[in-house]
């Protein structure tokens, strides 16, 4: 589902944030991606939602190679990628039901089935009944989960997210990467940069360990310390 | 996409596009009040070109002229004259006014009764009206209708009685191009207060195009809530220089009735026609959607959704 080969980011400052980077997520897997703040999480992500083409080496997501894709061809790539993003960027003035209903209306949904969708993403995440608040009307754990809901609910094939749990209490983060993990259960492929080691060990997915741009580790049994006396 | 969900998606654009302008209602009115104004002069100079065009079209028939026979022409040879000038292309119609009749019309409202019969003989010459079709009645046309019967041996002086009709055409003309002028600048303006506008819009909405991009809306997409607003720009300005210009016709038409009286004419203001009114909103709707197009064009490309 994704292929990173031997992919290097140099962002327009000179900054070099990834150096020969290559690695392969199958289609339906739960990988999760850590390293220090710095590491280059954030970068690799951005790379995978085409925010950034890579300087050297080629990202391949879902068969398309992102750093030769057409500007009009964009969009409809990016609809297949469910995003989630650290400051959760949702439309301030919308209510929740607009904000989470975003992905379903500008891919041309039916109204019915918008709103089927929302309200079943919603009750995932444990907010069903707040539709028509305002997101600053929410507490920065209910916006985050807000964020969530938006990037599955139109059943992307792809899930990535960037500290999704962020702001949650250790309870309610165990929950949401259940949810990741029931996506991954049937077929979504999903992507999750944390910093959160316990939600990692819990999980016991494959991890890959990031630091200072280049990959430290990479398997299915990832203490970052284990990794680091290999 | 079924062509039912293209035209939801079509609705939604249109009525998030007519929400947003109604809440901000203050800058919403001053943007029309400009964008109508813009509109209204360009189409009060064309209203005023055609009502006096249709004013004038009640002067058709007063384009006309008067072919003097020389006296001692009788009469059947007149009537010769009569049918020859008919034949001549660009003549609509002549009218024979004999001598005597001339006479007679002359005693009748000129009040010279009594000094006429003083005089022996009919001092009026033989008269031919020529109306020209008014297809020829341009000044040139005119003019080279008056020098052939102007040569014509029988025929004294040839005397347009109508030049003030063709002043006034000319004077039509230069306001049919000034209102095309006046279009062209307004219309331009009309472009920039849309485009700037819209630019506005498109800077205060950054964030929610940046999420919109990311979450995979096409530029069509994210272009399409703001060309609603242009062509509702349009609309509404287009609206509000209809409104002037009733208004405008509303307080001059009295005037311009008692001064139309004053010429013996019972012409009156007519307001806006039909194609006026369809130049309005069309010109409106073209320039609004067209002033959205350009700068969306220009200020979405440089939005992307950044992390
Ligand atoms: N837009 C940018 N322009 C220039 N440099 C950048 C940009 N984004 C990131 N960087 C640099 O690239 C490096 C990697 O950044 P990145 O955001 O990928 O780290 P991260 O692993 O996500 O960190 P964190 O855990 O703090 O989110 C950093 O040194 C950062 O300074
Ligand atoms: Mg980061």
């Amino acid at each position: 589902m994704i292929v990173f080969e031997r992919v290097s980011k140099r962002y327009p400052n000179g900054r070099e944030a990834l150096t020969h980077v290559s690695f392969g997520i199958e289609s339906g897997e739960m990988v999760f991606l850590t390293g220090r703040s710095g590491a280059g999480k954030s970068t690799v992500l951005k790379l995978v939602a085409l925010l950034e083409r890579p300087s050297r080496g080629t990202v391949t997501v879902n068969g398309k190679s992102t750093g030769t894709l057409k500007a009009r061809h964009i969009p409809a790539f990016r609809r297949q990628i469910g995003v989630v993003f650290q400051d959760h960027k949702l439309l301030a003035d919308r209510p929740i039901f607009d904000n989470v209903a975003l992905p379903l209306v500008v891919a041309g949904a039916p109204l019915k089935e918008t709103d089927k969708r929302v309200r079943a993403a919603l009750d995932q995440v444990g907010l069903l009944g707040k539709e028509q608040m305002l997101p600053t009307e929410l507490s920065v754990g209910e916006q985050q989960r807000v964020g969530i809901a938006r990037a599955v609910v139109s059943k992307p094939p792809l899930i990535i997210a960037d500290e999704p749990t962020g702001n949650l209490d250790p309870d309610l983060s165990l929950e949401v990467m259940r949810l990741f993990r029931r996506f991954s259960d049937v077929g979504v492929t999903v992507l999750v940069a944390t910093h959160d080691q316990h939600i990692v060990r819990e999980l016991a997915k494959r991890e890959i360990v990031l630091a200072s741009g280049e990959i430290q580790g990479d398997g299915a049994d990832p203490l970052p310390h284990v990794v680091a006396s290999r | 996409m079924s062509l039912g969900v293209f035209g939801t998606r079509h609705v939604q654009a249109l009525l998030g596009s007519l929400g947003r302008l109604a809440r901000n209602p203050l800058a919403t009115a001053l943007t029309l009040l400009v964008i109508g104004l813009a509109l209204a002069l360009p189409a009060a100079l064309s209203v005023f070109v055609i009502d006096a065009q249709m004013a004038t079209g009640g002067f058709g028939d007063a384009i006309d002229m008067s072919v003097y026979l020389k006296s001692g022409v009788p009469l059947a040879q007149a009537q010769q004259l009569a049918t020859d000038a008919r034949e001549r292309p660009g003549v609509a119609r002549v009218t024979l006014i004999p001598a005597d009749l001339g006479l007679q019309e002359f005693r009748k409202y000129s009040g010279f009764g009594a000094a006429l019969d003083a005089l022996k003989s009919n001092p009026l010459p033989t008269v031919l009206r020529v109306v020209p079709r008014r297809a020829a009645s341009s000044a040139a046309d005119l003019e080279s209708l008056r020098r052939y019967f102007a040569a014509w041996p029988e025929v004294d002086t040839v005397q347009l009685d109508t030049e003030w009709v063709l002043r006034f055409n000319a004077i039509l003309g230069v306001l049919r191009r000034l209102g095309l002028i006046t279009a062209a600048l307004l219309g331009a303006g009309v472009l920039a207060v849309v485009g700037n506008t819209i630019r506005l819009e498109i800077l205060n909405r950054r964030a929610e195009i940046e999420v919109t991009k990311l979450v995979g809306g096409s530029n069509a997409f994210v272009r399409r809530p703001f060309l609603y607003t242009g062509l509702l720009y349009g609309v509404g300005g287009a609206l509000l220089a209809w409104v002037i210009l009733e208004a405008a016709v509303l307080i001059l038409d009295p005037s311009v009735t008692t001064l139309a009286q004053l010429y013996g004419s019972g012409y009156s203001l007519q307001g806006p026609t039909g194609q006026v009114l369809a130049g309005l909103f069309g010109g409106g709707m073209a320039l609004g959607w067209l002033g959205a197009w350009v700068s969306a064009h220009r200020h979405l490309r440089g939005i992307e959704p950044r992390a």
